[in-house]
């Protein structure tokens, strides 16, 4: 008993707050990536291996247009259209021609892409990380730390895109052709919704979800080339902890799995930190493998 | 009248011995031109073909998986490279340094890395399945990467190349032309297993379980338990390469584990054929040649997995079957 409460007495409470706040703020981001992911996946079953990618292209699209304007909102902006636009012609040129084949196909398609885009970048943009400075550059005092504004506006940022999103999803006539395509393939197409729109619509919107993300995410830590597989490796775990394709799912699961790895990181070094994510993914596929929410949506 | 059912029972005989002799026929072809090989070669090219044999067995263990039970795997690297890191424990920790004992460890490592991915992997399906594999290999790099006192960490270790030694019989140091040979040795007696593996009987559930695994289970194999043996079969022989590799390179590093090494693996199969079992080796040599090829003419800066990448989308889509796909009923027969 004694070494219980002395362990609940070397607990850091100021710690543990301040990580909550990190963890929500990188949770929100990732949200912003998974979502995107399970939405390709929900409608045109397909995994998106490059969804990281996008994201790093996205953040280096931001990286060129702040550095030619100088405005953040701008180049946040400019990089979700841009990669939007690629994505189409992404899956025009690459996705479209295997509509109807074995979706392993579509995976391993996907992943060429995204070895050719950070193998591109590598060689267009080098090793070296980029940075962009932070928006706004004021703080606000968390106990003894001054804690950035900019990170509780990025948690507010992508609540608002996903909102957006959401709305979109609901009211929009797109969004209702997104929602019955997803539910009844053929029967949406004999209905006269051009189900190939859909599903070019749904890739770039996704990828222009990820590329927001990306700009995001670019203030806080530098802008390589290899950022791309961290963050699909954890929206992939997101993905399946959340049950693929199951929207709300995926956000609950995104800051689940980020306060994990930021409570993780108050004891672990932030690389091992990971791994406690890796162990929520192999609980949750020993006894919920169809993911912690599914049950709900099906 | 007596002449009729000759002639019909002729050709057919004839067929049918032909397939066989010709295979058999082709094979000794191909294994004369590699006994041969190192003798003519080179010492780079020596080295580039013994290298190529190697990615060629891990490849080859990976088909198991994508071409004759359909599920892709994208973790080979952690059975790869827990063979090598076992290799290099057993190099490390029993002097003189002997290679069938490094066999024996590389082998348990990858086991036992196999049967922990095997177990929770199975339970999915698919793209799910590949997704785990490929979370699955980053954990044991992480933990290869930062468990610095036992791995060396970022550098990886170094040992010696063990002698080649058959017990009370031969015992020499291997010279690059002996390694080859060895290496060509176990990749043929590998290749010979796996043939006969996926004709056997349990090949072909296995085979049931890519085409149709609904009806598999309905008729009543027990599916999951096929898949874990699949996947761990595919896993020993995956550690095997990783021992192999180790041997020739005399080191085991953390870059080996990382997740690149299985996309190649994947990319390997896909340029070769899947489900053809030689397909995989074809497509390493033309992916390592392609690469070699490549910085030649424009440097070593040149990031060869572009062009690499390119061909590997447009035969997704044009050419799913692979270079050596219009062979490949003719090699399962």
């Amino acid at each position: 008993m004694e070494a219980l409460g002395h362990f609940f007495q070397s607990i850091p409470i100021d710690l543990l707050l301040i990580q909550t706040v990190n963890g929500i703020v990188t949770g929100m981001i990732l949200a912003l990536v998974a979502s995107g992911l399970t939405l390709i996946f929900g409608i045109m079953d397909v995994v998106n291996f490059a969804h990281g990618e996008l994201f790093m292209f996205g953040a280096y699209v931001g990286v060129i247009v702040f550095a030619a304007t100088g405005s953040f909102w701008l180049a946040l902006i400019a990089a979700a259209l841009i990669v939007a636009a690629f994505g189409a012609v992404l899956q025009i040129v690459t996705l479209r021609p295997l509509i109807g084949r074995d979706p392993l196909n579509t995976i391993l398609v996907t992943f060429g892409i995204s070895l050719v885009l950070q193998n591109y970048a590598l060689w267009q943009f080098g090793p070296v990380a980029r940075r962009i400075p932070e928006p706004i550059e004021s703080s606000f005092t968390l106990f003894y730390l001054q804690y950035p504004l900019y990170r509780i506006l990025i948690a507010v940022l992508s609540a608002l895109i996903i909102g957006g999103f959401w709305l979109f999803l609901r009211y929009s006539k797109f969004g209702v052709w997104i929602r019955a395509t997803t539910q009844d393939r053929v029967m949406a197409q004999a209905m006269g919704i051009p189900v190939p729109l859909v599903y070019t619509g749904v890739f770039a919107l996704g990828a222009g979800m990820a590329a927001a993300s990306g700009v995001l995410f670019a203030p806080l830590a530098g802008v390589n080339h290899t950022m791309g597989l961290d963050w699909v490796l954890k929206a992939f775990i997101v993905v399946v902890v959340g049950g693929m394709g199951n929207l709300g799912g995926s956000i609950v699961a995104a800051i689940f799995i980020s306060l994990l790895e930021a409570y993780a990181a108050i004891w672990l070094d932030p690389s091992q930190a990971v791994i406690v994510s890796f162990v929520a993914l192999i609980l949750t596929l020993l006894f919920r493998p169809t993911g912690l929410f599914a049950a709900v949506s099906k | 009248m007596t002449t009729a059912p000759l002639d019909k029972t002729m050709p057919l005989n004839k067929t049918m011995l032909s397939h066989t002799a010709v295979f058999w026929i082709g094979f000794c072809a191909v294994m004369a031109l590699l006994i041969v090989a190192p003798l003519v070669l080179p010492e780079f090219w020596r080295r580039f073909l013994t290298e190529v044999l190697i990615w060629g067995l891990l490849a080859m263990s990976s088909d198991l998986l994508i071409g004759y039970t359909g599920m892709v795997s994208f973790g080979h690297s952690a059975f790869f490279g827990l063979g090598m890191y076992g290799a290099a424990a057993a190099l490390l920790l029993v002097s003189p340094p002997n290679l069938w004992l490094a066999i024996l460890f590389g082998l348990a490592g990858a086991a036992g890395a196999a049967l922990f991915v095997a177990y929770f992997s199975t339970r999915l399906r698919d793209i799910y399945f590949a997704i785990t594999t490929l979370i699955f290999s980053q954990i044991f790099y992480v933990i290869i990467f930062t468990w610095t006192n036992l791995t060396g960490g970022e550098n990886g270790l170094i040992f010696d190349r063990p002698h080649l030694t058959i017990p009370f019989l031969y015992d020499a140091r291997f010279s690059s032309t002996t390694l080859h040979w060895f290496v060509l040795a176990v990749v043929t007696a590998s290749y010979l297993t796996l043939r006969r593996v996926t004709q056997s009987p349990f090949g072909m559930v296995l085979q049931s379980i890519r085409e149709n695994e609904a009806r598999t289970r309905a008729i009543g194999y027990p599916v999951q338990r096929y898949k874990m043996v699949s996947v761990m079969l595919s896993g020993l022989f995956a550690g095997l390469a990783g021992v192999l590799y180790a041997v020739q390179n005399e080191f085991a590093a953390p870059d080996f584990v990382y997740f690149l090494t299985s996309g190649d693996t994947v990319i390997y199969n896909v340029i070769g054929g899947i489900g053809t079992l030689v397909g995989p080796i074809v497509g390493a040599g033309f992916f390592q040649l392609m690469r070699e090829l490549l910085s030649r003419f424009f440097g070593d800066q040149f990031p060869y997995l572009i062009p690499l990448g390119i061909i590997f989308i447009v035969m997704i889509i044009f050419l799913p079957q692979g270079l050596l796909g219009f062979a490949r009923r003719w090699l399962n027969r």
